[in-house]
């Protein structure tokens, strides 16, 4: 190292010494805000899903507004998980009811993330709620999809409406909701096959699903859910994109949360396209279904060593 | 598959490559940028870090700034590292003389029973004799759903509806196997999640009593930062001896790919491409690093072609080129041969320089073009499509607009599109498959082959309608200018 170069550092280090907040000087405990610092908490943010840019935005932040200054670790996370909560917060009524006639939910999701059973779980809590639910197993494409859906249907006790596989999804939503409406149900949840967002032809085939409920009753369907599995990383949002697109989401259901995946693409997601989380999934009971809370989550989303 | 991994690097890669000689702290920026494209692949953070740290040692190292191209060394070493990191692979599924078993586990919709299908059929190509074993008790219908993939693939399924114990299942089926001759039992297991210590216990007691040849993981390609986790249980439990990873035919980054070699040591074997029963391919670490970073995977499209081009079809094509009779008929025929290979714009990532292109290509759904191309050849008359630009007038060519139930323009696009067509393969006639690659090539970049871009122009209208007065007036000045054009060069010539 050249006697510039030392000198130089030598100077960061009054510079740095010179930007010291007056409410820092008399802290014994706590860490500088420099490079590492930030390093850590990129790395502590980068570890829940969030992904890079929503990372590296809350990083550039704090680094703006802490930067050589003697902080604690735990509080910058603090104040990162109230903006956290604040962002992430549910709208305070998670699934908008029709105002006559039969609610009509439609469930939509890539494969295996969790879509049928989700949709056990939601009729399973609305049945709780003294609320009628018929189901419509639209996914016919899938080997025994449409028996899986059966199978739950029977242990739930609520009317299901099926199609053989290979046929018309949309005809086997349409009756479904057909037959809601006839029997005077609360609810029809509708469940389609599981498709990867850049599939464009299955994209368009939920296209049409969504098409043919919303000529069928106007304003459905009501809701239309996204299922996220919690594992899954940045990709979420190339889903969450997607699937906004071809059949206009309301909100998401995060299900396999019961695992060590921290599902924290969601802030990304709210981020970039503006869904909110509705329901998480928690285990493979019908039951295991909560309403999502911001609180709870954020907390685990910085829990250490799970 | 990995494209947007692949787009990251490239670019980072690029943003390096302008500035001519490398300095230690420019590359140190070159080096946050490609670890921020594998942070965004989804790659897991501590293999990121322990990537960086190798990376760097190397890059840093003076050997590369001194570097005639500092950029391509980078690259080139990126590009190793990434293979030493998924490499060595093991294509093998190590079966033995009598009945080998298979046992395929992983966390829920990860993909096991349409996996469990597709190995099944790739045996069945390889002339052997699988069973599929229905062990997945919890989620309802998962039997079904295998006995009907067995049926489809005209396969022997073990199940038993009223089986409470996967283990004693297992035994059963290993015991029905080794009694039905067949040559290896495939166990698909229930989906668990990896810290469910009653399911993980039960999966080492099948592995224990069964004493399967060969574990594999299924891991889904989406899988984010907690892959190390739940792979590192796995391979705690069971000794996994392979990985296969499904969905990467989505856009998925398929960062996972990398977690999940890095944590367990064992080879990813296979890779699902889709949602059909064939979609199972070998993965190749050098091609798969070549993808990420765009160099193209030549390999795995000519293996693929090979295998599914019909190859007595080909060469009776190639004899009828070089005669020069080349028509519409085996315009078609192309068509359906590249449709085997599976989607088109699939297919145009692997081509070296043809990736740009199938993002260009973004929401033009080259398949559905491609059925209207049919449509339109299935509406000529034989003689049509032997000569189509000869033959085809305006009256022919709105009949078979009707009858294709397309625009007549649209008859006429395809014309010319064939005309161009037919010339390449006049020229490819004689090449061999790497040539022929090269020429494709070639063609793309002088924007002669468009695919989907060209394929269906529509016409767009210019936004002026001139009077007569207008177009003659403009006519003189062309006239004039070209006029004058030619007395200059009549001048300079002299």
């Amino acid at each position: 190292m050249g006697l510039f170069d030392k000198f130089k550092q030598g100077l960061a280090k009054t510079k740095q010494l010179l930007n010291t907040d007056i409410r820092d000087l008399f802290r014994a405990e706590g860490r500088l805000v420099d490079a590492g610092f930030l390093d850590e908490l990129f790395e502590k943010l980068v570890r829940t899903d969030m992904g890079v840019d929503a990372a590296q935005e809350i990083v550039d932040d704090i680094g703006e507004r802490f930067r050589a200054r003697v902080v604690e670790m735990i509080e910058i996370v603090e104040e990162i998980k109230q903006k956290l909560k604040a962002l992430l917060a549910q709208p305070a009524e998670p699934i908008h009811l029709a105002a006559s006639g039969p609610t009509v939910i439609m469930v939509a999701g890539v494969n295996g993330c969790g879509k049928t059973t989700s949709i056990a779980k939601l009729a399973n809590m609305f049945s709780d709620d003294g609320k009628k639910v018929v189901l419509g197993a639209a996914d016919t494409f899938r080997a025994a999809a449409v028996e899986q859906l059966t199978i739950w249907a029977g242990r739930l006790g609520a009317e299901i409406v099926t199609g053989p596989q290979g046929s018309d999804p949309a005809s086997v939503a349409h009756r479904a909701v057909a037959r809601a409406v006839e029997t005077a149900a609360d609810l029809c949840i509708v469940d389609t096959a599981g498709r990867l967002q850049t599939q464009q032809n299955l994209m368009q085939q939920l296209t049409k699903i969504h098409r043919v409920l919303s000529k069928q009753i106007p304003e459905s369907p009501h809701e239309v859910l996204l299922v996220l599995d919690a594992t899954t990383g940045q990709n979420g949002i190339s889903q969450a994109k997607h699937f906004t697109d071809a059949v206009r989401c309301t909100g998401l259901v995060l299900a396999k949360l019961d695992g060590t995946a921290k599902g924290g693409v969601v802030v990304a997601i709210r981020k970039q396209v503006g869904l909110p989380v509705k329901y998480i999934g928690v285990g493979e009971k019908a039951e295991d279904l909560a309403l999502f809370e911001a609180e709870p989550f954020v907390e685990a989303l910085f829990a250490e060593g799970s | 598959m990995f494209e947007s991994l692949q787009e990251n690097l490239s670019s980072a890669l690029k943003a390096l490559r302008g500035r001519g000689r490398l300095t230690e702290s420019n590359m140190r920026d070159g080096l946050r940028l490609v670890q921020r494209a594998l942070l965004e692949a989804d790659v897991s953070l501590p293999v990121v870090k322990d990537f960086m740290t190798r990376l760097t040692e190397q890059a840093i190292g003076a050997a590369v700034l001194k570097a005639l191209d500092p950029t391509k060394q980078l690259v080139y070493i990126v590009y190793q590292e990434l293979v030493n990191l998924m490499g060595p692979v093991d294509h093998s599924l190590h079966l033995r003389g009598e009945v080998s078993v298979l046992m395929l586990c992983g966390l829920q919709g990860s993909g096991k029973t349409t996996t469990c299908g597709k190995l099944g059929h790739s045996l069945l190509q390889r002339g052997k004799k699988p069973m599929l074993v229905a062990a997945d008790l919890q989620r309802p219908a998962a039997i079904q759903q295998l006995q009907v993939l067995g049926q489809q693939l005209g396969l022997p399924v073990y199940a038993d509806l009223s089986a409470k114990d996967p283990v004693a299942l297992c035994q059963a089926a290993v015991r029905e196997a080794k009694a039905s001759g067949t040559d290896i039992a495939i166990l698909d297991t229930a989906g668990r999640l990896h810290i469910d210590t009653e399911l993980m216990d039960q999966l080492s007691l099948i592995d224990r009593r069964i004493g399967p040849d060969q574990v594999y993981l299924v891991v889904d390609a989406m899988t984010g930062q907690d892959a190390v986790n739940s792979a590192k249980a796995f391979n705690e439990a069971l000794e996994l001896d392979g990985v296969i990873m499904t969905k990467l035919d989505g856009d998925a980054r398929g960062g996972a790919a990398l977690s999940v070699k890095a944590v367990t040591g064992v080879p990813i074997k296979f890779i699902g491409t889709g949602e059909h029963l064939d979609a199972l391919e070998e993965f190749h670490p050098d091609r798969m690093a070549g993808r990420i970073l765009g160099m193209g995977d030549v390999l795995t499209l000519v293996e693929q072609a090979q295998q599914k081009f019909d190859r007595e079809e080909m060469e009776k094509q190639e004899a009828r080129l070089r005669k020069g009779e080349f028509t519409l008929d085996d315009f078609k025929k192309t068509l359906g041969q590249a449709k085997k290979l599976g989607p088109l714009n699939k297919i145009m990532g692997m081509i070296p320089g043809m990736g740009a292109l199938s993002d260009m290509m973004g929401d033009v759904d080259a398949d559905s073009e491609m059925r209207h191309l049919v449509g339109v050849i299935d509406s000529m008359t034989p003689e049509e499509r032997r000569n189509p630009s000869k033959v085809i007038d305006q009256s022919r060519r709105r009949r078979i607009a009707a009858g294709a139930g397309v625009e007549p323009h649209q008859v006429n696009e395809l014309v010319k599109q064939f005309d161009v067509m037919a010339d390449m393969m006049k020229r490819m006639s004689g090449l061999g498959m790497r040539d022929k690659m090269r020429a494709v090539q070639e063609l793309t970049q002088s924007g002669a082959l468009s695919p989907g871009g060209k394929l269906m122009r529509q016409k767009v209208g210019t936004g002026k309608r001139l009077t007569p007065q207008e177009r003659a007036r403009q006519k003189k000045l062309r006239e004039r200018e070209q006029r004058r054009k030619k007395r200059d060069q009549r001048r300079n010539g002299r």
